[in-house]
């Protein structure tokens, strides 16, 4: 057959009408589609025998108790679910997002897998991976170095925490080694502290017995977004809806606020100002506990006058925007409930609040006498079970100690402080007392957490030598020069005693889940290395083989019942009676009476900057020393971010033509981002609410580049009577964008 | 099928969640997630695309500062029984991947049977079904924490909250080793249930008298469950879907936003 022109013509085009006409490539892609849902990529989980493990969760300071269910497969133990502990006095199998997200951080792709070395410059991402004995021998040289020159004060040591045997152990190094720079991460604790302190004569952390009060008053408290044991709020928030009455005083409508009985927008700033009015109330009506003024306290007469001249509740309504009338039902309830308690620290109480606030607050406790009682406020001492022999210094080591504390913590200006990290960046900038050439950071994230992110960054790069053990790659760690990752708490032992906020001594144990995923450390283990290395009397001080001994040594014969239980609790604790519980000078509850009347004023210019920015905390967002997981990140709402926008919540009275969803800049004193605006009508007009824990720099590709972080806004304002930063706010503008 | 297994009662499993004490923390979710092998992507802002059996959803009352109010409401399927099982999704799967189980009252889905017309997904007035949009991919090393006891969703298929049957299998198992036909109250809980940490969430049979959903809820079996609980209501109630989660709320905006309502008309949440 002869192929002419024609007939070519008629197969090529025939040919591709028919093959698209035909439902061939339909087909195909169809079968492709179904053959490619069966390749392997979509994994099948080995079963094996399943076993459970109890344990305690450190992810944040609530203590929980947790249940780690495993598999036992071929590739070794895998950990599948953590789930909350039944029975624990903390959380009672309840459990939170952050919680119930830990498998996500002991598999997930931040862990810092082996000592790392900086090879590029600072924050540039290039590391070396080195060997664990190079690495303590790294650091050892270099700390023998500053010894050697007589700069041992020159260290200075950032943890999460001062309680458990491994931040002891921590501050015994560094004490032993001869500086006096062991700084603790900075919340309300340290406000509450101060208050027992000042008011009760007590060195003990503030417990609260909230499944016993029956009428909460709380001055901005994140109740059930955070504060304090979060999962055991949420709890005593159930049982209140049943027995008890709750009354937010906030200038937004948190959720704290939504489930409240009461939400009472007050104008923010000014809640020390309320409490006193509230107080001039119940003392002009006669409403006090007569036994506890009369018998164990002393001031009352001088708190008294103040409070009667100078707090009305006329006057105090136009400081709060809180009607008199409003003020005068808040004190007649308060004074009448059986066990009312009023708590302060705003949200999570990740920023100390103002020693004025503090005071007036728990002022009010004493008011009704709830010290030390049932449904009240407990002054709870550590569990004294860390019983080692006093250190013994030699002489480098005790002229280390004698050079003071470069915060200023426990300076004459600051006399009964303990920590002030929030000043270590200025300090360090300023160089007014003396440079820090190292700094070891454990269980803390300061480049993030820290406010003014580009004081704390510049800080960070004037210091010669950081070593993080961090077990992810977060802010702080992506900036250092050395880490040495530690477990996590999934891979490792640790005592954790009383957890924040709750009103007995507990000491939870947690547990290794399964082996240690990654060729990481113990903290307590890297601590007794070093202490070995460098002999002498340093080595003196840590007589223990390993940390696991030195824990069991420690705990002694609560031991085994930690080990079988998860917890130990003293079943032994009341509260001391108000005879012998207050340790002042007079031996009494004092009325502090000093600083009354200076409120805290936040940055920023009124003209330049009409409104003003708020940070706020959600059970959803981790905002401490721990990033958000994958799931946890995933149930953030699209009106908190969408893609990488962060959205900040303003009135729609006070949003200036920006419709919902516009863009915008938002702009402090400190800085100026890119934000999205949604209208709240739960928000008072003139403020600008933005969320915390967004805004991460490090971790992984779920969490990094996601939102702002609210500490880029913000400085620190710091407290005059005890140089905490309280800074509730500050300043701020929303422009076009 | 539907009148076999005369052996055991059947069971109608059902949830009571309690509006006014959720505090919207998100910990259903999060449980959900970690039990059911739910897949996550670099950015899951777009909700409409996130798969999340359980959601967390915030109700405002409309009104302006500072009489505003928020209320969340934690939506899991509702398992529906409609009229006799027909569910607005069985009726409509064609793939017959979607059933609605008269021995537990559960609402089924076998990945494997479906194909991803996503009819159900249409059919459903409560949006509590996902559609894979792509194959789920866990980080290096993070496929280790995945449940032996749920597969994992290919790419393709509808899915969505499942009472966390599995949990109501290995009960099951356990209980006919130990010679038993019936489980306790206790045995048979979600993973969003066990974890709440309000207390919220009461999962349990609503044919069974003793169980607390059916003493809270007060279903009347005899109108398509309805609550007989003042303060109990189910969402989109007039569509006659007979959903199987109630929740409860002293508070009337909430429970008249469990519905649609036109402006002035009274209804279900008006008591």
């Amino acid at each position: 057959m002869k192929v002419c022109r024609r007939s070519f013509l008629s197969l090529i085009i025939g040919g591709a009408a028919g093959t698209t006409l035909s439902p061939l490539p339909l087909k195909m892609m169809d079968d492709s589609s179904i053959w490619t849902q069966m390749w392997p990529w979509t994994p099948v989980p080995e079963d094996g025998e399943v076993s459970h493990v109890d344990s305690i969760c450190t992810l944040c300071p609530g203590g929980c108790g947790i249940t780690v269910r495993k598999v036992a497969t071929t590739i070794g133990d895998r950990a599948i679910k953590i789930e909350g502990m039944k029975g624990h006095p903390v959380n009672d199998g309840g459990i939170c997002v952050l919680g119930l997200s830990g498998l996500q951080l002991l598999y997930g792709p931040t862990r810092v897998k082996t000592p790392l070395k900086r090879a590029g410059a600072r924050g540039e991402g290039r590391w070396e991976k080195i060997s664990w004995d190079e690495a303590i021998a790294e650091v050892v040289k270099k700390l023998g170095e500053l010894r050697g020159k007589g700069k041992s004060h020159t260290v200075a040591c950032i943890s999460g925490t001062d309680s458990g045997t491994t931040a002891h152990l921590l501050g015994r190094f560094l004490t032993v080694y001869g500086s006096p720079n062991f700084i603790r991460i900075p919340s309300i604790q340290d406000s509450y502290e101060l208050t027992m302190h000042l008011m009760q004569g007590v060195q003990a952390s503030a417990g609260f017995d909230v499944e016993n009060s029956d009428f909460v008053l709380s001055f901005g408290s994140g109740l059930i977004e955070g504060w304090g044991s979060p999962v055991r709020m949420i709890k005593a928030n159930s049982m209140w809806k049943e027995r008890g009455k709750v009354v937010q005083i906030e200038s937004r409508l948190s959720n704290t606020a939504a489930k409240a009985d009461k939400w009472v927008a007050i104008n923010p700033g000014t809640e020390a100002a309320l409490a006193l009015s509230i107080a001039h109330v119940i003392i002009q009506k006669s409403l006090y506990s007569a036994d506890f003024v009369n018998n164990y306290s002393s001031g009352f007469e001088e708190f008294k006058q103040i409070v009667l001249n100078e707090f009305s509740p006329d006057d105090v309504s136009e400081i709060t925007g809180v009607s008199a009338s409003t003020i005068e039902s808040l004190a007649k309830s308060f004074a009448g409930a059986s066990k009312p308690l009023a708590v302060c620290g705003r949200g999570q109480g990740e920023t100390p609040g103002s020693l004025n606030e503090f005071i007036a607050v728990h002022a009010l406790n004493a008011l009704v006498g709830n010290i030390n009682k049932k449904g009240g406020v407990c002054a709870v001492p550590d569990p004294d079970y860390i019983k080692w022999p006093e250190v013994e210094m030699d002489r480098t080591a005790a002229n280390g100690m004698h050079k003071g504390r470069i915060d200023g913590a426990g300076s004459k200006k600051y006399p009964d402080t303990r920590y002030l990290l929030d000043r270590l960046p200025d300090a360090i900038n300023s160089g007014e007392k003396y440079p820090i050439e190292a700094l070891f950071v454990a269980g803390a994230n300061p480049v993030y957490t820290i406010p003014d992110t580009k004081a704390v960054k510049e800080a960070f790069n004037r210091v010669a030598f950081v070593v993080s053990f961090s077990s992810y790659m977060d802010e702080t760690a992506e900036n250092a020069d050395l880490i040495l990752p530690n477990h996590v708490f999934l891979e490792r032992y640790e005592d954790v005693p009383t957890p924040v906020g709750l009103q007995k001594p507990i000491i939870g144990l947690s547990k290794p889940v399964v082996k240690p995923q990654f060729n990481t450390k113990h903290l307590g283990d890297v601590i007794l290395l070093m202490a070995k290395s460098f002999g002498g009397r340093i080595a003196d001080a840590f007589p223990w083989d390993s940390y696991e001994a030195c824990l069991k040594k420690t705990l002694g014969n609560k031991w085994d019942g930690l080990v079988n239980n998860g917890f130990w609790a003293d079943s032994n604790f009341r509260p001391a009676a108000w005879e012998g519980a207050f340790n002042t000078p007079s031996g009494k509850f004092e009325f502090v009476n000093k600083g009354r009347a200076e409120s805290i004023k936040i940055e920023g210019d009124e003209q330049a900057y009409p409104l003003i920015l708020m940070p706020y905390d959600s059970m959803r967002l981790a905002s401490g020393f721990i990033g958000d997981p994958p799931f946890a990140i995933k149930t953030v709402e699209d009106t908190v971010l969408k893609g990488n926008d962060i959205f900040v919540e303003v009135n729609p009275r006070s949003a200036r033509g920006f419709r919902e969803g516009d863009h915008a800049i938002l702009s402090t004193p400190k800085g100026s981002v890119k934000v999205r605006v949604h209208h709240f009508d739960g928000i008072m007009p003139g403020l600008v609410a933005l969320p915390r824990g967004l805004g991460h720099t490090a971790y992984d590709e779920y969490l990094a580049g996601k939102g702002i972080n609210f500490n880029e806004l913000i400085g620190p304002v710091e407290d005059p009577v005890s140089g905490l930063n309280v800074a509730w706010g500050i300043r701020a503008k929303l422009t076009r964008a | 099928m539907k009148e076999q297994h005369k052996h055991t009662k059947a069971k109608k499993y059902g949830m009571v969640i309690d509006l006014d004490k959720c505090t919207g923390c998100g910990a259903c979710m999060a449980a959900c997630m970690a039990e059911n092998n739910v897949p996550f992507k670099k950015d899951e802002s777009n909700k409409l695309d996130s798969i999340t059996w359980m959601r967390v959803y915030k109700l405002t009352n409309g009104k302006k500062f500072p009489e505003a109010d928020i209320c969340y409401l934690p939506r899991p399927c509702m398992h529906c029984e409609g009229d006799h099982g027909h569910a607005p999704c069985v009726s409509v799967c064609p793939a017959t991947a979607t059933d609605y189980s008269h021995e537990t009252g559960i609402v089924s889905q076998i990945y494997t049977r479906c194909f991803g017309c996503r009819y159900c997904m249409a059919a459903c007035p409560y949006h509590a079904r996902y559609f894979n949009w792509w194959d789920p991919v866990w980080p290096d090393g993070m496929e280790k924490y995945l449940s032996p006891n749920v597969s994992p969703r290919m790419r393709g298929v509808v899915e969505k909250c499942s009472f966390c049957f599995h949990r109501h299998q290995l009960a099951m198992n356990k209980a006919y080793t130990e010679s038993r036909r019936e489980l306790k109250e206790d045995e048979y809980q979600t993973s969003c249930t066990q974890a709440c940490p309000a207390g919220a969430i009461i999962f349990g049979d609503l044919n069974n008298p003793d169980h607390a959903v059916t003493k809270i809820a007060k279903p009347d079996h005899k109108h398509g469950g309805r609550p007989i609980n003042p303060n109990a209501f189910r969402l989109l109630e007039r569509l006659g879907t007979n959903p199987k989660v109630y929740y409860l709320s002293s508070r009337r905006w909430v429970r008249r936003a469990g519905d649609n309502y036109i402006r002035d008309e009274r209804g279900q949440g008006n008591h």
